[in-house]
């Protein structure tokens, strides 16, 4: 038989809110802990995968229930006692529903921490109180800032272990502020916690008293995010053109797509790139009839009043707020595998539905995480490393600054004979 | 379905993602196909095509891997539904694999682990390049480190210590000959989702998800039926339970539980409310070890 209903915390509700989010900072600085002790204080454990990590543990030998085992579901990764690729889990509370995305502290994983936030409306950054900044805090903090992750925390960790120490939590908060002023990031919170006994982490922690903000689940259910996404540039990249080859629907030809940015109506004057055509929008409509706008991240088929030859790749945009239709790209980019990214070097290109080739112009400098000086002397990026690049595509990208629109502003960079993802990039400026 | 300051709610979001993954693909994959199994999840996943493509078709061919262990409700349904929508539906069968000798019955009786053999056999004749599955990771702690795009080798294995990078909504579908992608919309789905939407959809699913009552007996603490595939042992003594399944898969490893939800709105009550995960309360094969699942994958399993 199921367990007989007990009070939940979650309404059933479908109408929630949604937000994302990423852990970020060095290895056993307790991302995954913290996880586990989120899920497990907010009752989003179910009796089964409880028993079955109590089980491990026990197996193992650890002293309690290591609640990191919650995330850290791949075999290597219980062998090892770390995370290696992200994990993604969800929880919802009365106010809102969560997306985790638990990511690797270690910095061979870099990759997959990446991944992981580049989806996430916030990220928390955990420090270990006993060890302060490291350098791989500061590579997590910066990349978060990089992918411009809008909202950010900072989780001082382990404050069991320093005595609930207001002192280590200040000196730390002090030297990530430092740090992160140098940084582009908008919103910082900082709460001292213990992941492993739970301070502070759904209910103030009664051995801080000195702390008077809010806890991390509250401020995660309070975090204001609705002003995050761009409605004001309107980007809508052509997806798929959906043509009916049926008597019923002869001349219909609707252009499929998720919106990147801005409000799209009915009647609008539109220009579509990279041709430069200019139409109005005869009607935006989904499977479930006509909507009268839409707006990021809606799937919409945007159908337009003149007959012109638009295609996956295509973007619709306004005649007075365009994209940059450009080849000569330069971007900040995220290098993910162990051959370095140099000059001369050929690869494939995605960005929004377009699809292209490309040729490294010039690595024009390598950052150094720790310090953020530029190294213009580099010449090359290596695996993990953070660089500015200037490129030249075979086709024309409808490119915006990736602080505009992210979604507009990515992409990524494909090995052609590996088929890998090897790169990230984040556009600073076309021509 | 939106506020006015153009918010969404989480359902609608989760909609949209999933169009624009299978739209996605079938820009970028050469000959897709969609797993239906007749389950609560495939459903979704199928109603999510049709409108992915409203008002065309859905532009691909369905498959079902049929373990020849149905339930015949889902049976009945899958049929059905394949014939409202004119889609084609390509059966890859356990049962005539094994007559063919290409895989063989494994003693226990369960044809969860040889059906990945006939499924990978089925993607090779059909040149499947990309095969979109309904799993979620909220289901099993490996699933939940997987990809929305999850890149297999030419053996139809997952590597999961070395998967793509995936950002953003920027998927990367490029594959060499012989590999293939699986890909998974309802990845950040969870089942109380699922429900919410088949509600709010009004979408049919197979009878045996609303309580009912069934002759079942005990075993490991779940509630089989009594059925050709699966009988009481010595001391398992049957009697009739009000029960509904909560995953429909293999019927000899897939358990049913006690339930008086008769209704969508009683379902959705009591995904909310339960204390087990669907697969913790209703699947044999995952009570193997610790990495079962993870194992399967690695071999090809969805
Ligand atoms: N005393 C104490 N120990 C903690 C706390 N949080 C985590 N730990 C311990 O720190 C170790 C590492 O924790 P994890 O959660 O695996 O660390 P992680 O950051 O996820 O590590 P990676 O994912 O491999 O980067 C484990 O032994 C935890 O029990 C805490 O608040 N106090
Ligand atoms: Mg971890």
């Amino acid at each position: 038989m199921t367990a007989a209903p007990e009070t939940t915390l979650v309404e059933p509700s479908a109408n929630m809110d949604l937000l994302r989010f990423a852990t970020a900072g060095s290895v056993d600085d307790g991302k995954s802990t913290l996880i586990g002790r989120l899920l497990f204080d907010s009752k989003s454990i179910f009796t089964d995968q409880l028993e079955s990590v109590e089980r491990t543990s026990q197996e193992r030998g650890d002293e309690y229930t290591n609640l990191a085992l919650l995330t850290d579901g791949l075999r290597a990764e219980r062998e090892q006692g770390i995370t290696i690729d992200v994990a993604y889990r969800y929880f919802a509370t009365p106010r809102r529903k969560f997306i985790i995305a638990d990511t690797p502290g270690h910095i061979q994983y870099t990759r997959n921490m990446v991944t992981g936030a580049s989806t996430a409306d916030l990220a928390i950054v955990l420090v270990d109180a006993r060890k302060g900044l490291v350098e791989q805090s500061r590579r997590h903090a910066f990349i978060v800032s990089l992918l411009r992750v809008p909202h950010l925390v900072l989780a001082v960790n382990k404050m069991d272990l320093v005595d609930w120490s207001e002192e280590v939590f200040e000196q730390i908060s002090h030297d990530f502020t430092n740090f992160a002023s140098k940084l582009d990031i908008p919103d910082l919170t900082a709460v001292p916690i213990s992941a492993l006994l739970g301070d502070n982490i759904v209910s103030r922690s009664e051995n801080m008293p000195w702390y008077d903000g809010p806890s991390l689940l509250h401020h995660l259910e309070h975090v204001h995010h609705a002003s995050d996404r761009n409605l004001v540039d309107v980007r809508f990249p052509v997806q798929y053109v959906i043509r009916p080859q049926s008597t019923q629907h002869a001349d219909y030809r609707g252009y499929a797509g998720q919106v990147a940015g801005g409000v799209l109506k009915k009647g609008d004057e539109v220009m579509v790139l990279p041709s430069g055509l200019t139409t109005r929008i005869a009607g935006i409509e989904t499977a479930d009839g006509p909507v009268a706008e839409a707006y990021a991240p809606m799937s919409v088929t945007v159908r337009l009043e003149d007959e012109l030859d638009v295609s996956r790749g295509d973007m619709i945009c306004r005649p007075h707020n365009q994209p940059c239709v450009a080849q000569d790209i330069d971007a900040m980019v995220c290098w993910m595998t162990d051959a370095p990214l140099v000059p001369g070097q050929k690869l494939a290109i995605k960005h929004t539905t377009r699809s292209a080739r490309t040729v490294v112009k010039d690595v024009q400098y390598r950052l150094d995480v720790n310090s953020l000086h530029r190294d213009e002397g580099a010449g090359e990026l290596g695996l993990n490393d953070v660089g500015r690049v200037r490129l030249r595509t075979t086709a024309p990208l409808l490119a915006d600054e990736y602080r505009r629109n992210r979604i507009t502003g990515g992409f990524i960079l494909v090995d052609e004979s590996t088929n890998r993802t090897v790169g990230a990039g984040m556009i600073t400026g076309a021509s | 379905m939106t506020f006015h300051d153009y918010q969404l709610t989480q359902i609608d979001i989760l909609e949209s993602e999933s169009i624009h993954i299978i739209r996605e693909v079938t820009a970028e994959l050469e000959r897709p196909a969609l797993l239906f199994s007749g389950g609560k999840d495939s459903i979704v996943m199928l109603r999510l095509a049709e409108k992915a493509f409203w008002p065309a078709p859905i532009p691909f061919p369905v498959m079902h891997v049929d373990t020849g262990h149905n339930f015949p409700e889902v049976l009945d349904f899958r049929d059905r539904r394949v014939a409202e929508l004119g889609v084609n539906l390509v059966v890859a069968s356990v049962q005539d694999a094994i007559d063919r000798g290409v895989v063989r019955e494994e003693p226990n009786g369960s044809r969860n682990r040889i059906q990945t053999p006939v499924l990978l056999e089925a993607v090779e004749k059909n040149r499947f390049t990309a095969l979109f599955g309904g799993a979620r990771r909220d289901e099993e702690k490996a699933r939940a480190k997987e990809r929305v795009f999850s890149f297999r080798d030419e053996f139809g294995q997952w590597d999961p210590k070395d998967q793509r990078p995936e950002l953003w909504n920027l998927y990367n579908g490029r594959i060499h000959l012989g590999e293939s992608i699986r890909i998974f919309p309802l990845s950040n789905w969870t089942e109380l989702d699922v429900w919410q939407y088949i509600a709010r959809e009004r979408i049919e699913v197979p009878s045996i998800y609303y309580a009912h009552e069934r002759e079942v007996f005990s075993r490991d603490g779940m509630l089989f039926a009594n059925n050709e595939f699966c009988r009481p042992r010595d001391g398992e003594d049957t009697f009739i339970g009000k029960v509904r399944y909560r995953t429909v898969g293999d019927a000899t490893l897939t358990a049913a539980v006690g339930s008086d939800a008769d209704t969508i709105e009683k379902i959705i009550e009591e995904v909310a409310a339960t204390r087990l995960t669907e697969r913790g309360a209703t699947r044999g094969d995952d009570r193997v070890s610790e990495a079962a699942m993870e194992d399967r994958k690695k071999e090809g399993y969805f």
